[in-house]
């Protein structure tokens, strides 16, 4: 009797302990692992998408990018900065509790001189709380999109962060690595179980967090690893071994869809690529005629009108491309239908545009092309040589490493370029302050217009949101007018899925496994 | 002998400083590590004065002889890409590679010599022409092909082994091991088979060559008309001949197989030295790189080394040239 007692017991109990049982777990591949855990020590999307599990933010997007509050519950603009009132009742997973402290002590680890993410926030001049529950961020003059600002400026417990001392973010000049590149102690849906960087990494679900039982995700254990080969990738996917690829290329999205049990998602991606032609300087480097062609508007209009971007979207991207006039996506504020019109090819206009201009044999310049950053980059310059080939322009195509191609347009040492541009905030002043500002630091194009220097000054600070998107507007028409860039299309993201989970795909190309539903 | 040896030392050491420095060199062509160690939202003057923290900007002869002192000091830097100790990377990482190229040395070595004394054996049947013509694929595909078939047909169509990664890891003490578990087994048996064919075709052609060499010499003429067994005079005396140049040409290729894991490593995700290189080629992590490198190039010196010693102790000859 005792022993038949004593069995069942232990049976239950077996049943009882084995995670196996009616535990869903998320197996999941994508090119490259995060670079850190420490949230402030790297601003690059597979680190965001990582650390973005397990740490949270003041503010979130959902799959359709729409803010939504996350470790705050609201936020108002005053005359000079935002106030945020914290959620209440928040634990780290160590059990700390989540206050204002935690707040100032992320965001000045998040200014510090070592951290990637001092420039994303630099309107903020000081930080104080007014309460426990109630944080004040002055801002150095009105800052209208603050809170787009801080999606992935993730908050750590300063308790832990002082005990383990990692309150400043890791630099370069530091010779051991510190404690938060491998821990974490976030207040997020999923807790750190296990990680070995580069081979697996094993997260499991937060029972304690405040957001238990508002979304739709049933994940109770997310297992990562990434496999940096693209072939071998897709080959984990069509195994069964992985249920979601994030990355599959694009070339092997026909056979994933073919694959029973398996489909793919695809989403117009907030990126756009183009071609930046630099009229800024007085003489070409790398063409045969004297001076800068590109300083004429007919010569910038003919390169335009000489790219049949629906072949290339047809021939090179498989139809995962969306064409455009514009460099911004739609999504980001300021793309319009007016802005964003539907694209023009015409190489006998942009003949006799050259002409006129003073080229009628056209001219040589050389295009700097990535190989290995966008998707098919490298074709889509190829393209483009025989495209601008038929209207006399002979580009003589460098496609190299992005490693060496960035630095070009950094330094400002190319004539004609391939550049892709992603905007986090989803407001056109990231790509004005950047691109099309006379100081850019991304600005190779060399593009300097007063009136459109003028309003990436002013929409900074505009808080009036009718006429701070007239404004928007304004600046676009007068870029429409003298396009600067060339164009291509906004790239289109897809993922690989197995049928029997589900996860909302998103703009942003980030996994959101709040979402995930596994049936 | 202390002369010839304390000759060849000094030879190294020429060996790794010229290594050490071509590779050094090289660095400067492959790119500019701040632009992927910044945010796209960095300013110039961030990044420039990153160059300056690191020292990008001071002369090539001032950051090789940093380098180099750095390195006596056994200090080998912190990785750009993921900001932890190179020493501490490799060390992890040593143990996957090292396991891989145990376990494919083992299996070219078998499968070379068995095969190699069979085809050399029987020269014309046909089970000889099948294996020798499917050994020309061995050395003519790229290993990169090689693998990607491996895991279509094993992984994703007959779906026996994993596709890639290493797991069924075990921890003895700092060496992780996956070669004492079966789930363990499963994982390297693909990546191992895909390093060893090369080595083995090698192996399998010098076997065979040598074997048909040596049956053609007085002293088999000799064991046969003894009335030896076949067996003995295969095994015994003709196999015991080949093995002098093909246990040299074992030695050298170990240091093969560390370099060729580069490529099997990243088609597999196999968690080694290898993969952790490539990934430092594509981020520009030069101090990856380089101590890489130059860890390699110590392999190969004291493989090389370790030959010489031994030709050395066998033949004669050397001692009265050195």
């Amino acid at each position: 009797m005792h022993i038949k007692k004593l069995l069942t017991a232990s049976i239950i109990a077996l049943i009882a302990a084995n995670p196996a049982l009616a535990e869903n777990v998320l197996r999941w591949t994508s090119q490259g692992d995060a670079l850190t855990l420490d949230p402030h020590s790297q601003n690059e999307s597979p680190t965001i998408a990582m650390n973005g599990q397990m740490y949270e933010s003041l503010v979130t997007r959902d799959a359709d990018l729409i803010l939504h509050p996350e470790l705050a519950e609201s936020w108002e603009a005053g005359p000079d900065g935002w106030t945020f009132k914290l959620r209440k009742g928040v634990k780290f997973h160590n059990g700390a509790d989540f206050t204002a402290e935690d707040v100032i002590f992320s965001f000045e680890r998040a200014m510090h001189e070592a951290s990637d993410y001092k420039e994303q926030i630099k309107s903020i001049t000081s930080i104080e709380a007014i309460d426990d529950y109630t944080v004040k961020m002055v801002t150095n003059g009105i800052n209208p999109i603050l809170p787009n600002q801080l999606t992935s400026l993730y908050i750590m417990d300063k308790g832990w962060s002082d005990a383990n001392n990692v309150s400043v973010p890791m630099n370069y000049a530091a010779k051991e690595e510190t404690f938060a590149v491998r821990n974490a102690n976030g207040t997020g849906p999923f807790i750190l179980v296990s990680r070995a960087p580069d081979e697996m990494t094993v997260l499991a679900r937060n029972a304690d967090w405040w957001g238990e039982g508002m979304f739709p995700g049933n994940v109770d254990k997310i297992e990562y690893r990434p496999i940096s080969n693209a072939a071998t990738r897709v080959a984990a996917l069509l195994s069964g071994e992985v249920d979601f690829v994030l990355d599959p290329p694009l070339q092997d999205l026909k056979r994933i869809e073919a694959t029973e049990g398996l489909s793919v998602k695809t989403a117009a991606q907030i990126r756009s690529i183009f071609f930046g032609m630099d009229q800024g300087s007085n003489k070409l480097r790398t063409s045969n005629v004297d001076g800068n062609p590109f300083k004429d508007v007919r010569v910038r209009e003919a390169m335009n009108l000489a790219i049949d971007r629906d072949a290339i979207k047809r021939v090179v991207m498989e139809g995962l491309a969306f064409p455009t006039s514009m460099i911004t996506s739609p999504g980001v504020l300021g793309n319009t239908p007016e802005n964003d019109p539907p694209v023009k090819t015409d190489p006998e206009r942009a003949k006799a545009l050259l002409a006129e201009a003073g080229y009628p044999d056209g001219f040589t310049v050389r295009l700097d092309c990535p190989n290995d950053r966008y998707n098919n980059d490298e074709k889509i310059c190829q393209a483009a040589v025989s495209m601008y080939a038929r209207i006399g322009v002979i580009v003589n195509l460098d496609a190299i490493p992005k490693s060496q191609h960035f630095p070009k347009i950094q330094n400002r040492e190319t004539d004609f370029y391939m550049l892709g541009w992603g905007v986090p905030t989803l407001d056109s002043h990231y790509v004005f302050s950047y691109l099309l500002d006379a100081e850019g630091s991304w600005n190779a194009a060399g593009y300097d217009n007063a009136r459109v220097n003028e309003i990436t000054d002013a929409i900074a600070i505009e808080t009036d949101g009718d006429k701070r998107t007239s404004m928007i507007n304004e600046a676009w028409i007068q870029v429409k007018a003298d396009m600067p860039y060339v164009p291509i299309h906004h790239q289109v993201l897809a993922w690989g899925l197995a049928s029997t989970v589900d996860i909302p795909i998103a703009a942003d190309d980030a996994f959101r496994p709040r979402f995930a539903v596994m049936k | 002998m202390i002369s010839f040896i304390a000759k060849r030392l000094a030879q190294s050491v020429l060996v790794m400083a010229i290594v050490s420095a071509v590779s050094f060199s090289l660095f400067n062509f492959v790119g500019d590590p701040v632009n992927n160690m910044v945010g796209q939202d960095a300013t110039r003057e961030q990044r420039l004065e990153i160059r300056d923290k690191l020292g990008l900007d001071d002369p090539i002869i001032t950051q090789y002889s940093r380098f180099v002192g750095n390195i006596l000091q056994a200090e080998f830097g912190l990785s750009y890409r993921i900001k932890r100790p190179v020493d501490d990377l490799i060390v992890e990482r040593l143990p996957a590679t090292l396991e891989l190229v145990f376990v494919s040395a083992v299996i070219s070595l078998f499968f070379g010599i068995v095969l190699g004394i069979y085809t050399g054996i029987k020269r014309n049947s046909w089970i000889s022409r099948v294996i020798l013509s499917t050994s020309l694929a061995g050395v003519s595909l790229p290993t990169f092909v090689i693998g990607i078939g491996l895991i279509y047909l094993f992984a994703v169509h007959l779906r026996w082994l994993p596709s890639s990664g290493r797991s069924g890891v075990v921890e003895l003490g700092w060496w992780k091991t996956s070669l004492i578990t079966l789930e363990g087994w499963r994982s390297i048996i693909l990546p191992a088979i895909t390093l060893s064919l090369f080595q083995l075709t090698l192996i399998l052609r010098l076997v065979r060559a040598e074997m048909m060499e040596v049956m053609r010499t007085d002293f088999i003429k000799f064991a046969r008309a003894r009335g030896l067994t076949e067996r003995a005079i295969n095994f015994r005396h003709a196999l015991r001949n080949t093995l002098v140049p093909v246990i040299t040409i074992i030695g050298l290729n170990i240091g093969g197989l560390v370099a060729f894991s580069v490529v099997t490593e990243t088609v597999f995700q196999w968690p080694g030295t290898g993969l952790m290189f490539i990934q430092a080629v594509n981020f520009v992590d030069v101090p990856i790189m380089a101590a890489y490198l130059v860890f390699v190039a110590l392999l190969f010196v004291i493989i090389n080394l370790i030959v010489d010693i031994l030709y050395f102790v066998v033949d004669p000859r050397i001692r009265l040239g050195g």
